[in-house]
């Protein structure tokens, strides 16, 4: 799982996903091939924005209750994301911006896996 | 191109087997199919198993030529193949057969699924492994997470109710209870499924279908062969497929089942007719949501609109569109590998007048069979 984990680190650390010079797509997860553009497609990293509006979301409720919402950012990218909130704040529409969170650990002694969460920003 | 017919088929029952072995439960749909069909065995040219995930459910691979040697077929070397789509490999492996016998290559075909799952501790998390575990995995999105993501979404944008979905569940038990095969035959209430505990918001428990063991089988021959086989054969008009994004945060319309939509209308222009000319359907209700978003992505009612069958009784047993007579996944549980091969041994007995109780009038039958969220889609037509 460490060598998955650590080769994705920049793009789930800092929100960092894919632009394509060609047809102005994001793309997050990033892709190193714009699916709109192919071959003619001309794909740049690029930081997505902070701010986003929760779309839909569930609340998971397999032990801690736990917020996980497709948000759409500013830009128009779309991602499934936690929010760091209770079940009982969420709502769709809300405004939210991205904070740095812990997500889980292999075991006691095994990495922490951190990446973006999302709370709410009104 | 030729044409294909189903001229046997056959099913374990479903549930936690935990008495049978992967290769047991196979054997045992593909014998019934074999003696449903009256052929001995070694009239078959080729097997497609469709599986999603043995190598993590029993931890075994290479289960297709595993198969063909408990089934005495490896004497004759033929071709045994594993087909995968996640909770589609059934019907995809029928399709894999369909055109195998179409093209000419071979004249009698044997396209099984196959799924044992309770040797493992969490069958769900494994079966989450159909959608993009490194980006919505991650995060928690999980099957049922997302199938809830849509479901509030479809809620919040046509005023589709927790109690339309517990209907479909409803409806499915109710169809279930008279099919012999089934894990669960017993009738539930609107009452029941809503206040069963939530899994993810809005979904319930009883909205979800759950992961069980089983097999399923059928044999396929070419139209001229079939006559000679049996005097009722069923015709596969159309067999498609189709795939989408695979996390459901790229696709554009979280509410459209791309794929659906796609291999949906092929399938109608290949077989010649319009949705309205269906009159049985078997669809992919892993969970209530998609039941109701494959009547609206296959053509039976208007994008938003596809509670209203379901509240107006249309896809009922006695309805208009009986939708899921045996059951669906939710009652008959949800044998990952074996549904969508199950789905076609259920048209077949339907259109054949062999389904007992649960036993409709219908002349043409389709079948749809999803993986993961949507990401593939197979659809089916049978006539008779």
């Amino acid at each position: 799982m460490v060598p998955r984990f650590w080769r994705k680190i920049k793009y789930r650390y800092d929100l960092v996903g894919s632009y394509c010079e060609n047809c102005g797509n994001h793309f997050y997860p990033p892709r190193n091939f714009c699916p709109v553009c192919r071959r003619r497609g001309a794909v740049r990293e690029t930081e997505l924005p902070d701010e986003g509006t929760v779309l839909s979301y569930t609340v998971i409720r397999d032990g801690e209750p736990c917020v996980v919402a497709l948000i759409e950012l500013k830009n128009g990218s779309k991602l499934v994301s936690q929010l760091a909130c209770s079940p009982e704040e969420v709502r769709t529409g809300m405004r939210v911006r991205k904070v740095f969170r812990r997500y889980g650990e292999d075991g006691e002694e095994g990495i922490i896996h951190y990446g973006t969460k999302f709370v709410p920003s009104e | 191109m030729r044409r294909v017919a189903v001229v046997g088929v056959g099913q374990s029952r479903f549930g936690e087997l935990w008495e049978k072995g992967f290769r047991d439960i196979v054997l045992e749909a593909g014998a019934e199919a074999l003696t449903d069909a009256d052929l001995e065995g070694r009239e078959i040219e080729a097997i497609y198993v469709g599986n999603m995930s043995a190598g993590r459910y029993i931890g075994q691979e290479h289960v297709a030529a595993l198969i063909a040697d408990y089934a005495g077929l490896a004497e004759f070397g033929i071709p045994a193949t594993r087909v995968e789509a996640a909770d589609a490999s059934g019907g995809l492996a029928v399709r894999q057969a369909y055109m195998a016998v179409a093209a000419g290559l071979h004249d009698i075909v044997i396209a099984a699924g196959a799924e044992k799952v309770t040797d493992v501790g969490d069958p769900m998390e494994i079966l989450s492994a159909s959608v993009d575990i490194e980006w919505e995995r991650f995060v928690g999105g999980s099957l049922p997470a997302l199938y809830a993501i849509m479901a509030r979404m479809h809620m919040e944008t046509f005023g589709t109710t927790e109690e339309d979905l517990a209907m479909v569940s409803v409806k499915n038990h109710r169809n279930g209870a008279k099919n012999p095969k089934a894990q669960y035959r017993t009738e539930i209430s609107i009452d029941s499924v809503l206040n069963s505990p939530y899994v993810a918001d809005p979904l319930k428990l009883l909205d979800c279908a759950s992961i069980s063991d089983g097999a399923a089988a059928v044999i396929l021959a070419s139209g001229e062969i079939a006559r000679k086989i049996t005097d009722t054969p069923v015709y596969i008009e159309a067999c498609t497929q189709a795939s989408d994004y695979l996390a459901l945060q790229n696709r554009k319309d979280i509410l459209t089942m791309k794929a659906v939509v796609k291999a949906g209308r092929e399938a109608y222009r290949f077989a010649g007719i319009l949705p309205r000319d269906i009159d049985v359907v078997e669809v992919h209700d892993s969970f209530t949501i998609a039941e109701i978003l494959a009547y609206e992505d296959l053509g039976f009612a208007e994008k938003g609109r596809g509670a209203e069958l379901i509240r107006e009784g249309v896809t009922e047993l006695d309805g208009d569109l009986p939708v899921n007579p045996s059951g669906g996944l939710k009652s008959c549980g949800h044998a990952v590998g074996a549904t969508g091969v199950r789905q076609i041994v259920e048209l077949t007995l339907q259109l054949r007048g062999d389904a007992g109780k649960r036993q409709v009038d219908a002349e043409k039958g389709l079948a749809l069979n999803v993986g993961g969220t949507g990401a593939t889609a197979v659809v089916s037509i049978l006539g008779r």
